[in-house]
């Protein structure tokens, strides 16, 4: 029964993540891979209000928003792989950028999630 | 061209097929991941071994891949939706990532969160690099 909750949120949370790049590629030509930061950020965030509320939440719901959407929305492959890019592309700085904003963001998107979801399930 | 009332739908149309193959194979992807972190479940204040794994390999095989289609040979349209964006991108996580480097900046396990932190940025850019470098070096033998 979790494998079917995870296997659904994936299911979802994959072509949103597709959908989100395509919908970013469409309106910004440069360089910076903005929508993969964007889907990360987003995930991190939901990912972490999931953590703060804690057993507020039913478990199924958790596992099909928490390890199937957020863990598929999410990437890490892509994330690497468009930073070789710009290395390869000799834009090391975007590249260095892309790195360090993904990370804090990452990470405060996290932080911001777990809190506003403490401060709601208080 | 821009005149043909249906050249939209048919672009729409045709993405349909690149969708299901994202859904299909991040839904195959997620499922490996969820199967090695129940399988190897990391202890509170622990390094998350099986994320790391996850992620490490999965960068590793998207750089595989990523050479395979772009620079080898000419794949069938669906392959890159559905390995790359789909089981690669489903299997690997930066929300479980970030997530957990949260959960384990607590006193008595910072220094777990920082080798975590760093050393699967650090392990993913070079297994990436590994596996363009790998299969560029074996595909042209």
């Amino acid at each position: 029964m979790t494998a079917v909750l995870v296997v659904a949120g994936a299911m979802v949370g994959a072509p949103l993540r597709y959908l989100a790049d395509r919908a970013v590629r469409s309106r910004y030509y440069g360089a910076f891979p903005w929508g993969t930061l964007l889907v990360n950020v987003a995930g991190c965030l939901v990912l972490g209000g999931l953590t703060g509320a804690g057993t507020a939440l039913p478990a199924p719901l958790v596992t099909l928003l928490g390890t199937g959407f957020c863990g598929a929305l999410t990437t890490y492959s892509t994330f690497s792989f468009e930073t070789l890019r710009l290395v390869e592309e000799k834009a090391y700085a975007y590249a260095v950028v892309n790195v360090v904003v993904s990370v804090a963001a990452g990470l405060g998107g996290a932080y911001g999630g777990y809190a506003v979801a403490q401060a709601l399930t208080a | 061209m821009s005149g043909d009332p249906g050249a939209a739908t048919t672009v729409r149309r045709s993405q349909a097929p690149v969708i299901a193959a994202v859904a299909a194979g991040g839904g195959f992807g997620a499922l490996a991941r969820y199967e090695l972190t129940a399988a190897w479940p990391a202890a509170p204040g622990h390094f998350p071994w099986a994320t790391f794994v996850i992620n490490v390999a999965g960068c590793f095989l998207i750089g595989v891949l990523m050479v395979l289609v772009t620079e080898v040979r000419v794949t069938h349209r669906l392959v890159r939706p559905f390995l790359g964006v789909g089981v690669l991108g489903g299997f690997t996580t930066f929300s479980t990532y970030a997530v957990e480097v949260h959960g384990l900046l607590k006193p008595g396990s910072v220094g777990v969160a920082f080798a975590y932190l760093g050393g699967t940025l650090l392990a993913a850019m070079l297994a990436v690099v590994s596996g363009v470098a790998l299969t560029r070096r074996l595909a042209r033998r």
